[in-house]
Parts: C-alpha cells; structure tokens; sequence
C-alpha cells in the first residue's frame, strides 16, 4: 500500500465517518512538561464538549522524539496527534507526512496566531502544526544581586555586560553562581544555547555548500567566551545542567543569571516553587553589536500525521487545544500566568493578561528571532537554534556532547571544535550533501 | 553445614552481612522513603531520613496523571505471558536436547544462546516494519511474542540444566514398566523438573518484566507496560524527586513483593548448571 | 540409549523453538544486512538505493568507532571484574552461620528486581546529582567538593550503577555453588593447617571455576546490550557511547538506517567474537 492510496482511503474513512458523527477515542503522543500535563487534566472539558476520548501518551522529551520520529518514518499509524516542535514540522510537512491545517473553520481564527509561530509551522504557506505554545530565549536575572553589584541592566544588554555582571554576582562560598547555562549534551539543550549564542557572535553552522564552519574563528570566539563564563561564573556539574536543572538552581537562589526559554518566566516567579519569585528581572538575550541577538525561537505544537483514520477528531481536538477558549479555561482555573504563552496575538492584547509581568518581553524575544535569516553570514537553512534538516538532530546531539566534554574540562576548544568539524563533516557526507 | 563457630564469629559475620545487606538495599530504601515526602522535603539539606511529615500526596498525583492500573495490567499480561508460551515451547526442546543427546545438541543450545546477542536496537527497524505488516504494534500479543523469543534461549538453557540433572536411571525404569514417552513426561518427569520449572517462570517473568527497549519502542497507548508509565516521570520540567521517587517505587513495588516471596524458589533453580 | 524412534521424537520436540528462533534470528538478520548496503534514510525519502560498502567504511573510519568499541569493553569488564570478585566474597560472606540470613539475601538480591531505567533515574538523580544528591551531601559533610558523577566519572558512574544491578544475580550463582562444596573436604583442609588463602586458592577458587563462567557468560550477554542505562544517565556523552548505543545515535538520533544497520552486523560480530570465546570455555564445562 502506498502513501497514496492509504491517505485517499483516510480521506474516505473520515468522510464516512463524518457523515455519522460519531464518538471517537484519539491517540495523542505527547511532552511531559507542566503545561502539556496539565492539558491532560482539562482532557475533561474537551470530551464534554465533543464526545471524544482522549487516550494519552505521555513521555518524557527525548523518548517522545524518538518514538514519533520512528512511527512517522516507517508510517506505524500509532499516534493521532503527535506533539512535535519547530524543527521537524517544517521537515514532515515538506515530505507530505502531515495533514495540513488550513481549513480549520474561521471562528478558530487562524490569523491570530503569532506570525513568527505560524512561520515557523508552514511549508509554503501551509500550517501544519497548530501551536500549543512558544517560546524564544531570555534573560532573567536576580534583581537583588543585580543591585548588590553596583550594576543596571539595561533592556537589551550586550554579551560584554551580561560577563562582567556574572563575574561580579558570583559569591562560591555562598553557593551563589553569576549565571546558569545549558550545558547538558543534546541539539535541544546545549546546542539550543549555544546555536543561538553563536549567531550573535557571527558563527554559523553550515556555508551557502553546506561545508560545516567549525573551524571558524567565530565558533572559537562563542566556545572560548561560553567555556571562561562558565569556568568564573557557572554553577559546579554545568555540564549536566539542562533546562530542568538550571531551574531548580534558579528556584533555590543560586543563579544570578540564567539565559533560557521564556516560559521559564512562569516558573521563577511562582511563589509555590520558587524562592526568590519576587526578586526576578528579565531581559532580552545578549547580542555583540553584529546585529543579531542569541535568542532562539521555539513552539511545540500539535500535528496530525498523514495516514490517521481519525482526521476529524484529530482536527477537534487540536481547535479545542490551542484555541483562545482554552487559554481562558486554564485561566479561569490556574490564573493567566499560567496560560501557554507565545502562541496567539489576541494574549498579548488582553488587558488580563498585559499585567503578568513577563508577557510583554515574551511577546518582544519571540517577534525578534527570525528563524529565515537567522546569521551574520548567509546560509543555506533555516531555523535560529537549528538547522531545519533531517540530519541536524543527530549530528548536533554529538556536537553537543564535544561540546560538553570541553566544559567538563576533558578537552580544550581546539580538541572539541575540531572532532564537531569531523564529525559533523562525515555526517553529511553521510546523508549526501558534500 | 554444621561447622563449629564461636559466637563472637558468628557476630562479626552477622554484622558484616548485615551492614553490606543494608548498603545494597539502601537506594531502593531511599527512593521509597523519598516517595512519602514533600517535594521541598525530599531535596532537604541535610537530607531528611526517617523525621519528615510523611505523605501520600505523592501517589495521588501519580495516579492521577497515569492509570497505574492499566500499565501494571500490561505488565502482567506481557510478562506473564511470554513467559507461558516460552515455557510451553521450551519444554519438549529441553527435555529431548537432556535425555536425547545428540552430537549437535551443544552446537544447537550455545547457537540459541547467541542469538541473544543481536543487538535490539540494530533490528528495532525491521522489526518495526514487520509489526506494522503483521498489525502488531501497540498489542500485547505483539509484545508477549516478542519477549518470549528474546528470553526463549535463557529458558531452555535453564530447564536443560534442571533437566540434565534428573538421573535417567529413572526414567529407563519408567519405561520398563511400559510408560509412554507422554507418560514419561507427565507422570515421571515434570514433577521432578517442578522447582526447576518454577524458578524459570521466575527468572523469565523477572526479566520480561524490567524490559525496556522493545516495550517502550513497540507500543503507544494500548499495550504500554510499567517500563513506559515509568518513561514519563524521567526529567520533567524542574527535579520532581518526590515524585518520581512515587513513581518508581510503584514500577518496582509489584515484581519486588513477588521476588521476595519467591525467592527461595528462584534461587533454588537459578543455577544453570553451576553445580554438580 | 535412545532409540530410533525417540530420537524422532526428540527431533520433533525441539522444532518449534529451533525453528522459531531461526525465524527470530534470520529474518531481521537479512532485513539489517540488506539494509546496510543501501542508502536508507527514512526521512530523506527511505532507500536511496545500493551502496555497496559504503556504510561499512564509513562506519568503522568514524573517529567514534574505536572508542565506542573501548568503551563497551570497559563497561563489560569492569562490571564483570566488580560483580565477580564482589559476588565471591559475598557468597563466602552469606555462607558463614550468622543471624538472619535469610533477611540479609532478601535485602541483597533486591536491585535485581529494579528496572534499568528506575534504577538509572534514582542513581542519576538521587545519589549523583551534584547539588541535591546524596553523594553530594555526604561529600559536604566530610568538607570535600562534590563530584560531578556523571561527567567527570561518567563511565564509572555507570560501571557502579550496573554493577549493583547484577551483583545480586552473580552472589546468588555462586552462593549455591559454595553450599555445594563438601565441607569435609574444608574442615580437613583446615585441620592440616592450611592457611586461609590457600584453602580459598585451592580449595573454593577452582570449585567455583564452572559458577564463574556461567555468571561471565549470561552477564556478558546481558551486558553487551546495556541501553537504558546510558540513555537515562549521560546519553553517550562523556565518553560513555558503546557500540550499542553508538548504532542507537546512527539509527534513531540521526535516523540513518543504512549506517545503524552496517552498525549492526559490527555489533554481531564482536558479540560473536566474544560468544566464541566464552562458549569455547563453557562449552568445556558442559562437558565435563
């Protein structure tokens, strides 16, 4: 059976079955982070309101990937909505593995969405992920010892400041560290940061022929400044800080900086988890004067993948999940701070919501990435924190791991920048690029 | 073993055991003492042992957030199961290679161990492949046909050392009294082979149960057993010890209990031959 | 003894598991090998067509082929190095009278039941964390700096945490082969004045000789294969990355199928290198 003739039997499926209307059970691969867990809790609302079920898997970011990619590339027709991200919706969609979402009806009102998510999301114009929520990089930093330093940041501060604040916030015997990054190996945790750090340096991952740039002076340049930050200012371990864990420090006061997701914002101003939830300032994420800022863009969002039986349901449920009703439903229940920022325009115009503190620099880090001209240098992809190519996953998640082993002190720059050369050069090799 | 010891030895020995008894079993002691405390308790500094407000707020949310249940209820069917059919299978395989020797029954039986050592993941592709022809994904029959042929060559390697110790002498007795190769088995052999039979089911059930790759790789929201109710507790946003803690302990509690009750049994069997 | 007619029989009864183990291994065997001569990269529109060698090459000439093999050496050995020595004392240990015995194999067969992945995620959060773990806390008691497991003594870190995975199983064989020793032949040896670490050298060692390739054998099998362990703990990262998972990165990280499955058949030959070798040497136990 072949893709075409599978997706026209879907087709037909569904319209008999639309014709009858009839309760379905749908099967959502999902992320087990807050905001995904607590959809899960509404599931309630949405089966109430169509009819139905909601069967969930849920698993944990990395296992999630693996599982949907797998199911996707050998068509297992597991999963009625996975729950992908920004770097592989524009990947599936081009290859036809995904249903489009343009004739969602018109109440959905599909032009509220972010721009800069719904660029991100299409191939040609086509959405094929609807948002459920995005997110771009920022800074947030401890007011307190920003003050207790004698220093002011300004909105928009330069990588030169944000070093010499770290620097001067760092207290070790108080376990206090000047600033928290990524440094976990893996595309979607330090390469994330480092990726979009690099673009405000003027590095870049590939040339206009696809010839891998880490042995750029610029790569150098970002590895060298990142590696003697962490070394005076980082927390102990920072090679096996991810996001999850720079959290936990920043909730239990240990980071003076922290340069991250902006959804994080929720997290560290929340009295219930975190300790200095009234002590927090955000910025935008640094630059060096070369134009661009090191702030990335993200969404996870809701895809159906071609080949469902159940396009319909599948439909239902994604308009009911990333729809302005369901913002309010988490508000009504949670409190508009903890709505799923960074995915529709008319958030960011509610007077409600304008009173969160970070909802206004969210909304200014997302609309400033531009995920289509993302360097100094001009390059062949798309994508701020990523290369929107099959291969970039893999041969980032190794990079990553050079990269961590140099902050693990088990290698100097040169060592780790020239294996991500070779290796990065092999795998494209690989794949047929070069 | 009635050798003569002193006291003072056989305190020292007790001692001894004792406190590497205790070192061993001290993470899974932690991590279910770590499931009754509060999130703010269980990162506590100095770490919290015995005096902290215990809880059980831990497992609602657990619950709450996964139908435990449904995950155990795999778990059992998949581990259970697999380990019936193999037995069923290994059996007669076992018992001719042990009282039927032939000059290829080594060969045959260290060939069926190496298959053990295909890598899973260098095959989880066509494997896949072939469960979306066969329509097996996501189904416990998939799984329970999967486990039974990884852990098949384990079974009849146990049941052929259980068996190879069965004195023949008896058997050839049986048959002179006319008993049937059917009721050689059923009335002479099998009640002799029983504790060796159990802890194979014992051992097998163990292994199937704490498998992770294939469980997690071949299922979705159907047949998914412990192993992935547990895979959604890793590394969520922010370090929920307490709850993982909740979860684990769930994940381990069932085959936990079971070993301890069984273990005299398992171990009675567990020794592939190593002694003579 | 056996007849000809039972000796059909017995050829019967081992059919269905011959048979479908020959299915288990052959037919995903075949699809791999196939696999690795082609260009198969699911998400650049699957097959691509014949390769001939290429995979393989490119494979081996990876500058991660050589330490990804070092490494699954490494792990397989160390782990088997402590469970093996570990396990003999212990066994020696438990053999001893003492109060509660039975108590104390309860306890020390315990992680055996513990899945890989639990038992890597409490490990890996509960004890090795370098801020909240309790090796961190106990390190800061003594005035030392915590160590940072999982990077600065990765691979270490997971000898440790598998090695308490299967030193219960080890402990356990050899328990049972130690009871098996015919005390008599101890007591006389002690009588004869025979210090404690010859009797152990020539009396318990070569007893235990048989036990300890079966626990060699089944562990190493079992441990050629480590995955969760990895994937929960470092990823690969650190020096950490087996061959095992080495092919895991190729197939399903980078979704290569082509490279992963050449991967493969590198995988099966080295386990069957090794099986060679240990078989040789059970295969002569079994006989005797």
């Amino acid at each position: 059976m072949n893709l075409k003739t599978s997706f026209g039997m879907a087709t037909a499926l569904a319209l008999i079955m639309a014709g009858g209307a009839t309760a379905e059970t749908i099967t959502i691969a999902t992320v087990n982070n807050g905001d995904m867990i607590r959809m899960q809790g509404l599931t309630d609302d949405f089966t109430a309101k169509t009819g139905h079920e909601v069967e969930w898997v849920t698993l944990e970011e990395n296992v999630l990937r693996q599982r949907v990619t797998q199911d996707i590339a050998t068509r297992g027709g597991q999963f009625d909505i996975m729950t992908i991200g920004m770097y592989e919706t524009p990947i599936w969609g081009r290859q036809d593995w995904l249903v489009s979402l343009d004739d969602l009806p018109a109440d959905y009102d599909i032009d509220d969405i972010l721009p800069a998510m719904r660029g991100g999301l299409s191939v040609d114009g086509t959405l094929y992920a609807a948002p459920f929520y995005g997110e771009s990089s920022m800074i947030m930093y401890r007011t307190d010892l920003m003050e207790a330093a004698g220093l002011e940041m300004p909105r928009a501060p330069t990588w030169d400041f944000v070093a010499d604040a770290a620097r001067k916030m760092t207290d070790r015997d108080n376990e206090i560290f000047g600033i928290c990054l990524r440094g976990k190996a893996g595309w979607g945790e330090n390469m994330a940061f480092l990726t979009a750090t690099s673009n405000a340096f003027g590095a870049r991952w590939f040339d206009e022929n696809w010839n891998p740039q880490f042995d750029s002076p610029q790569w150098k340049e970002t590895l060298t400044f990142y590696l003697d930050l962490m070394n005076d200012a980082g927390p102990p371990g920072a090679s096996t800080n991810g996001f999850n864990e720079n959290l936990s420090l920043f909730q239990q006061g240990r980071c003076g900086m922290w340069i991250d997701a902006t959804v994080a914002a929720s997290f560290v101003t929340n009295p219930n988890d975190s300790t200095v939830a009234d002590k927090v300032g955000f910025a935008l994420a640094p630059d060096t004067g070369l134009g661009k800022r090191g702030n990335w863009l993200w969404a996870w969002a809701l895809a159906i993948p071609a080949g469902t039986q159940k396009v319909d349901a599948a439909k239902e449920f994604i308009q009911w999940a990333t729809s302005k009703e369901y913002l309010e439903l988490v508000a009504a229940n949670e409190g508009w701070a903890n709505v799923p920022p960074g995915s529709r325009t008319s958030l960011y115009e509610n007077p409600e919501y304008q009173k969160v503190p970070f909802a206004q620099i969210t909304l200014d880090s997302i609309n400033s990435a531009d995920p289509t001209n993302p360097t100094v240098d001009p390059v062949p992809y798309v994508g701020v924190q990523f290369a929107a190519i099959p291969e970039f996953a893999g041969i980032a998640t190794l990079v990553g791991q050079e990269f961590a082993a140099a902050l693990a002190g088990q290698q100097t720059v040169e060592e780790a920048l020239e294996k991500a050369q070779a290796l990065t050069r092999d795998e494209m090799e690989a794949a047929g690029y070069l | 073993m009635a050798r003569a010891v002193s006291t003072q030895q056989k305190t020292i020995n007790t001692v001894l055991a004792w406190a590497i008894g205790l070192l061993i079993f001290f993470p899974i002691l932690w991590t279910i003492l770590t499931s009754f405390k509060t999130e703010a308790q269980a990162i506590n500094d100095p770490p919290l042992f015995l005096f902290f407000d215990w809880t059980l707020e831990n497992y609602a949310i657990v619950q709450e957030r996964s139908d435990y249940m449904r995950f155990l209820w795999n778990s059992v069917i998949i581990a259970g199961g697999s380990t019936i059919v193999g037995i069923i299978i290994a059996v007669p395989a076992a018992w001719s290679m042990a009282f039927v020797p032939s000059k290829r029954t080594k060969d045959i039986l260290l060939w069926m161990l190496s298959t053990k050592m295909l890598p899973a993941v260098g095959v989880l592709y066509p494997i896949n492949l072939i469960f979306i022809q066969l329509g097996l994904l996501d189904t416990r029959t998939g799984l329970v046909i999967i486990m039974m042929l990884i852990n098949l060559p384990i079974i009849v390697w146990m049941l052929y050392t259980y068996f190879r110790e069965i004195p023949g002498e008896i058997l050839e007795a049986a048959r002179m009294d006319g008993a049937g190769l059917r009721d050689e088995i059923l009335y002479v052999l099998t009640p002799m082979a029983i504790p060796g039979i159990a802890s194979t089911i014992l051992l097998n059930f163990i292994l199937a149960w704490n498998e992770a790759f294939w469980t997690l790789n071949l299922t979705a929201a159907k047949a998914g057993p412990l192993t992935a109710f547990i895979a959604s507790y890793s590394s969520p946003e922010g370090l929920f010890f307490a709850k993982l803690s909740a979860a684990s302990t769930m994940a381990i509690a069932p085959i936990l209990i079971l070993g301890w009750f069984s273990q005299k049994q398992l171990v009675r069997g567990l020794t592939f031959g190593a002694v003579k | 003894m056996a007849t000809q007619h039972s000796r059909s029989a017995a050829r019967v009864m081992m059919a269905p598991a011959v048979i479908l183990l020959l299915g288990w291994m052959l037919i995903p065997l075949t699809m791999t090998l196939w696999f690795s001569f082609r260009r198969f990269l699911p998400l650049r529109g699957g097959d691509l067509g014949w390769i001939g060698l290429e995979n393989y090459v490119r494979f081996v000439t990876s500058s991660s082929f050589w330490p990804a093999v070092q490494t699954t050496l490494v792990l397989v050995g160390g782990v088997l190095l402590i469970t093996v020595v570990l396990g003999v004392l212990l066994a020696m240990l438990l053999d001893q009278p003492m109060w509660g015995q039975g108590v104390v194999r309860i306890l020390i067969i315990a992680p055996f039941f513990v899945m890989p992945t639990v038992s890597a995620l409490v490990w890996k959060n509960m004890f090795m964390d370098p801020v909240n773990g309790l090796f961190a806390h106990l390190w800061q008691a003594f005035g030392a700096e915590p160590i940072v497991w999982l990077s600065d003594a990765s691979l270490f870190s997971i000898v440790l945490i598998v090695s308490w995975q299967w030193l219960p199983f080890a402990t356990l064989i050899l328990l049972t082969a130690i009871q098996s020793l015919d005390s008599e032949q101890l007591e006389a040896a002690e009588m004869d004045g025979a210090p404690p670490l010859s009797r152990f050298g020539f009396i318990i060692l070569p007893h235990l000789s048989r036990a300890i390739t079966i626990v060699i054998l089944i562990q190493t099998i079992f441990l050629l294969s480590i995955f969760a362990e990895i994937f929960v703990t470092t990823g690969g990262a650190f020096g950490t990355r087996t061959l095992t998972y080495m092919i895991f990165q190729r197939v399903l990280e980078s979704q290569n199928v082509g490279l992963g499955s050449a991967g493969g058949v590198y995988a099966i030959i080295l386990a069957n290198i090794v099986a060679i070798f240990l078989m040789r040497i059970v295969g002569r136990n079994l006989d005797a």
